[in-house]
């Protein structure tokens, strides 16, 4: 087979392989809202008679056995179904809307994050790879440790401390200052991500120039700029990208936090709100909808690997 | 003090030549004490256990008594009170170590949870192989997928706040990589001739996965543990945090700086002190885990992802 169609082959098997991921995170989803209990009382007006109880019972087939009610809720879902939100204040608009809403806030402040995370975790690790063992890398060492060790309400919590509250540079929260509203949140799901990045572009960097070409190319009397600049970050920093897919899972997770210390309306602030709001439609939906783009980055991840090392697209 | 060391170094020195766990363990002692980070982070987590075992005993308020007369509530520190007091009058110093009591309790013993579940799975997967491990390590692969926080997040909305299931949320959550390491090694192991010879003894197959396997992955669970301990104090403070972890007034870093966020501009302690307990306890288990990994067994740097 050519090489193209090998890296079909594999594309399609992850592909199929991601069913099954996909399935597993509706059917949590699913249990979700059947561990908490009858969704009746939320269903049902507040007087409803026993009659009318029963006609809803009916009408969201909550009579029928657990495995034919995520049939069901899979079949709905397939069709874009999302169910319809009993929260106070979005009571009967569809899931699906308020989702569409409110997502391009989370990718926004995804995607400024991930810029952020990069700019600073890539010449961070070149430089404590270039200067390994001196006081600098050291410094970036505790760096990392320090930032990975800083759950994400924490470090936000400081940053407002600083930046809006003593300072006042910065706005302290909501979204009404414009792209200076996004720099705090943005920097706080950033900094931790940072530092692993840093670390893996670190130690990628370290095996790359300890490597012989490297030391054949300065025999050949390369200045050491063009060596580090045009061969031995090119190459190492393959790996590193190659893995910006498993770092959105990261940044989801985080998003749901930072979202709710900095109330950037987002979907992660929107689970918190839902799940305080006792509205489990939209809390399912806002998750589901999360794990959807977990999924897509570990495909993402899976295929860039295959495509740069096209070993792996045969194992 | 002297007599001490000595005692505990004959024990060393006995656990060195008895093979086994025991010299496993002794190894780890020897080597982990030789490294800076290692012997940082040890003491960072002996302060913070000593400081939460001893709480009862401890001098200090009680940490849910309500103060809520004039000059009592939102103080700065001072001599009475060392880290201020709360909204409602409480000691933020004496909260601050209960909270440690929580947090250390829950992860504990969700990391616990999570790698008797990782073990038993993952030990099974590898050593049997065949469609025992294509199906266990399918349902790894599944679990392995999200973050462990979003899995963590919907099974504690789900179960509702309280101490009992943020441990259930966080255990469910976090075994994968327990069960993935264990595979792994489990794998590597099984065709080894200890392995073998013990097989041609006609041991059981629960014998040679518990009594032969199992010592030997003694130090990479040890390690993954570690680090397992502060991922899981992240997780628990926040879902606390966020109102889904335990629930007030047991004091829990996580709720005390979602409650203190609200008095930031003119009372920053309630939110700062528990901050600093809590990165420095995770910070102390990181520190040990990486340490002991770097000690042990360079090759695991890229475990972590």
């Amino acid at each position: 087979m050519g090489q193209l169609a090998d890296l079909v082959s594999y594309v399609i098997r992850k592909l199929l392989l991601a069913i099954p991921v996909i399935l597993l995170a509706t059917l949590i989803v699913f249990l979700m809202l059947y561990m908490t209990g009858d969704p009746i009382s939320a269903l049902a007006p507040p007087h409803a008679t026993q009659e009318q109880v029963e006609a809803l019972r009916e009408k969201y087939g909550l009579n029928e056995p657990p495995y034919v009610q995520y049939g069901m809720f899979l079949w709905r879902i397939a069709h874009g179904d999302l169910g319809i939100s009993v929260g106070a204040a979005t009571r009967n608009l569809e899931v699906g809307d308020i989702i569409a809403e409110r997502l391009p806030r989370t990718l926004e402040l995804m995607a400024v994050g991930l810029t952020i995370s990069y700019s600073i975790g890539i010449p961070l690790g070149i430089f404590s790879a270039l200067k390994h063992n001196s006081y600098g890398d050291r410094s970036v060492m505790v760096f990392t440790l320090l930032a990975y060790a800083m759950p994400s309400f924490w470090l936000g919590i400081l940053f407002m401390l600083l930046f809006a509250v003593k300072l006042d540079w910065l706005p302290l929260e909501g979204t009404t200052g414009g792209f200076a509203s996004i720099i705090l949140p943005a920097m706080t799901l950033g900094i931790g991500n940072a530092a692993l990045t840093t670390r893996m572009m670190r130690s990628s960097m370290l095996e790359v120039i300890r490597q012989d070409y490297i030391t054949q190319l300065r025999s050949r009397g390369l200045p050491e700029r063009e060596i580090i600049y045009k061969h031995a970050v090119k190459n190492a920093i393959l790996p590193v990208i190659t893995v910006i897919g498993l770092d959105i899972g990261w940044f989801v997770a985080g998003s749901v936090v930072v979202e709710t210390v900095f109330s950037w309306p987002g979907l992660g602030m929107m689970i918190t709100t839902s799940i305080l709001n006792v509205d489990f439609p939209l809390v399912q939906g806002c998750i589901l909808v999360l794990a959807m783009f977990v999924i897509a980055g570990n495909l993402m991840a899976d295929i860039l690997y295959a495509y740069v090392d096209p070993r792996v697209r045969l194992g | 003090m002297i007599r001490l060391r000595k005692r505990l170094n004959d024990r060393l020195m006995t656990w060195k030549m008895a093979g086994g766990v025991r010299q496993t363990v002794a190894d780890i002692v020897e080597r982990g004490s030789k490294n800076t980070m290692v012997v940082l982070g040890f003491s960072a987590i002996v302060f913070m256990v000593l400081i939460a075992v001893l709480a009862p005993v401890l001098p200090i308020a009680d940490p849910t008594r309500q103060n809520l007369n004039v000059g009592e509530f939102l103080q700065p520190p001072s001599s009475d009170h060392w880290f201020g007091t709360d909204e409602l009058g409480r000691d933020v110093f004496s909260r601050v170590i209960w909270g440690a009591r929580v947090s250390l309790l829950v992860a504990t013993l969700a990391v616990l949870v999570s790698m008797v579940i990782g073990v038993v799975l993952g030990l099974t997967a590898g050593y049997f192989g065949g469609k025992v491990d294509y199906v266990i390590s399918g349902t790894i692969d599944l679990f392995w997928t999200f973050p462990p926080f979003l899995l963590a997040l919907a099974f504690a909305a789900a179960l509702g706040a309280g101490l009992f299931n943020v441990i259930l949320a966080i255990s469910i959550s976090y075994w994968a990589g327990f069960a993935r390491l264990m595979r792994g090694q489990a794998l590597s192991m099984r065709e080894r001739q200890f392995v073998e010879a013990s097989r041609a003894l006609g041991a059981k197959h629960p014998r040679i996965m518990f009594t032969h396997i199992l010592p030997n992955c003694v130090a990479p669970l040890i390690v993954w543990a570690s680090i397992g301990v502060a991922d899981a104090i992240t997780i628990e403070s926040s879902l606390s945090f966020l109102g889904v972890g335990t629930k007030p007034p047991t004091p829990s870093w996580g709720w005390m700086l979602q409650s203190g966020m609200l008095y930031l501009d003119g009372a920053p302690w309630i939110s700062t002190f528990p901050g600093v307990a809590m990165v420095f306890t995770i910070l102390g288990f990181n520190l040990l885990g990486d340490g002991l990994r770097d000690v042990l067994d360079p090759r695991m740097k890229g475990l972590r992802r």
